[in-house]
């Protein structure tokens, strides 16, 4: 069961992604082994949040950088194509960021009275990866979105200098 | 994947077509909107973002994070900003005063402060930068304790003061008593120190606009400052900075606040003189 | 630290979809990044944020540490009557931050 992706990411390699990795002449610690999302973590991930639900592709657009100067705060909006009326509207929308340690980002629970399903927040990305939407609607379908972003100075495994 | 190199003269977006002049003047704009809407009257004093061959850090980021500077609500650095006006109305110390008992509206009262900063203290013969006169006015005229360097409280001040000056040019004075410390903070930056061996000038001036690893360097100007870093996630001052690039090249670092740090800030403030104070800014 | 910040819209028409934005200071502390001495920074989030209007729950999120520093939220309701509008911020230790904002719906 795999979760469709709308546009094509460009993976890089890992010798790239550590090119990639690194800032001004600070060392770059790599956590623990083991420390990063395993594909099958963010399957799980998903799984638990919504089920054995197919998500359709479509519907739902994320507007985030192609290209992020440092991953520690990138802007994410995530907007859902929907009348937003009591037969048709956003229960929820997941965000998840499988390129980190921790694939779920958030979730937000929305409901008639949000009027637009629309959210506007700050990431703090790892590496570069793709970056998916869910939105559950209240016909219990799932409709999904995703954009991939290039980070060139990730969060999470930088060491805190304390200075 | 074609990467857009940050330069003024880079390659516009295909389907696009920008000129300089056009980003000046929108930067311009956007400036003037920001201090217009700050309730600051700036007309015809307003600062580009470059000035003859000396560019403010805002020209080396992205546009998401020029966008975030230049945003009056989601700016991160106005949390701070918000944190030093409800100080600046607090009272401390036995004399129950509040730095506004003394020096009413900031906004009227602080006006260009910053862009005379670090200046010659004659009390103590040597230089004083903003931190030190907040602390200074808190002893002297609150009977209050100082407050720590970077601690919240004190950047907090320090950027609610430096706020009152946005947008206007950078303007030390480095003649007459302050000389001698300015030429002491020119040595400090061109002195190599480390286990690099790297002096400030080998980034800031020769390599300024190239690339380290995945960052573009800067020119290192200090007009934005406090920032809002997102390295540090948090709002730092110039010192801290000055203490985070000495450790960067391995070099130990002056204690926050040492005189050798404050004659750098003056150098470097001159350094940077005409370009606008964009406090808080927001960088890398 | 400093009070939450929102940007609510003072007066709405009746049925007009606001937005509403909110910043809070807080550093958001991922549990995965280290100190200088190589030790682990434990977890520190605010995990949960709700809106209520007039009592009534309209918005709420679950933030996980991919969440930037210094959290920033902007998301839409329906101005439905005036009243108060309260936002509340949990953490991980259980602290609460909270703000309100009235709105006045014609």
């Amino acid at each position: 069961m795999k979760c469709t992706i709308t546009r094509q990411t460009a993976l890089l390699s890992r010798r790239a992604l550590l090119q990639w990795l690194g800032a001004a002449g600070m060392l770059v610690v790599l956590g623990p082994a083991g420390a990063w999302a395993t594909p099958e973590a963010v399957q799980q991930a998903i799984r638990q949040l919504i089920g054995t639900r197919e998500p359709q592709p479509g519907g739902v657009t994320l507007r985030l950088p192609k290209i992020a100067e440092t991953g520690n705060s990138v802007p994410l909006t995530v907007t859902v194509d929907s009348p937003m009326t009591p037969e048709d509207h956003v229960l929820r929308i997941h965000v998840f960021v499988e390129g980190n340690p921790e694939p779920v980002a958030a979730t937000y629970h929305l409901g008639l009275r949000a009027g637009k399903a629309e959210i506007s927040t700050r990431l703090r990305l790892a590496r570069s990866q793709t970056v998916l939407a869910l939105a559950e609607m209240r016909d219990s379908s799932v409709r999904s979105g995703a954009a991939s972003i290039v980070v060139t100075l990730g969060a999470c495994v930088e060491e805190v200098w304390g200075n | 994947m074609q990467l857009r190199p940050r330069l003024p003269w880079r390659e516009p977006a295909p389907g696009r077509r920008r000129s300089s002049t056009g980003i000046l003047a929108g930067l311009l704009v956007l400036l003037g909107a920001a201090c217009t809407g700050a309730g600051l009257l700036l007309a015809g004093e307003l600062s580009p973002y470059t000035v003859e061959d000396r560019r403010s850090g805002y020209t080396y980021l992205s546009e998401e994070n020029q966008r975030l500077q230049d945003d009056d609500f989601a700016n991160p650095g106005l949390l701070w900003v918000e944190h030093g006006r409800a100080l600046w109305h607090q009272a401390d110390g036995p004399t129950g005063t509040s730095c506004a008992s003394c020096h009413g509206d900031a906004a009227a009262s602080m006006r260009g402060v910053r862009t005379r900063y670090p200046r010659f203290d004659p009390q103590r013969g040597k230089l004083i930068n903003l931190e030190q006169q907040i602390n200074r006015c808190r002893e002297q005229r609150m009977q209050a304790l100082p407050y720590p360097y970077e601690s919240e409280a004190l950047l907090a001040l320090t950027t609610f003061v430096g706020w009152q000056s946005r947008g206007l040019p950078v303007h030390v004075s480095i003649d007459g008593p302050a000389q001698p410390f300015f030429e002491a903070g020119r040595a400090f930056y061109i002195q190599r120190r480390g286990q690099l061996d790297l002096a400030c000038t080998h980034c800031h001036d020769q390599y300024a606009g190239q690339r380290l690893r995945g960052d573009v360097i800067s020119q290192g100007q200090s007009n934005g400052f406090p920032i809002y870093r997102h390295t540090w996630q948090t709002l730092g001052s110039t010192h801290r900075m000055f203490a985070w690039c000495n450790t960067s090249v391995r070099a130990e670092p002056y204690p926050l606040g040492a005189d050798e740090y404050v004659n750098l800030e003056l150098f470097v403030a001159w350094r940077g003189r005409g370009l606008p104070v964009e406090t808080p800014a927001v960088r890398r | 630290m400093a009070e939450p910040r929102v940007r609510v819209p003072s007066t709405a028409k009746q049925g007009e979809i606001i937005e509403i934005k909110t910043l809070i200071s807080h550093p958001m502390e991922t549990g995965h990044s280290r100190d200088v001495y190589g030790r682990l920074i434990p977890r520190h989030i605010i995990h949960t944020f709700t809106c209520t209007y007039n009592g009534e729950e309209v918005f709420r999120a679950d933030w996980h540490p991919a969440m930037a520093a210094n959290p920033y939220l902007a998301f839409y309701t329906v101005a439905t009557e005036s009243g108060r509008l309260r936002f509340e911020w949990i953490d991980d230790k259980g602290t609460v931050y909270a703000t309100e904002a009235e709105i006045t719906v014609a």
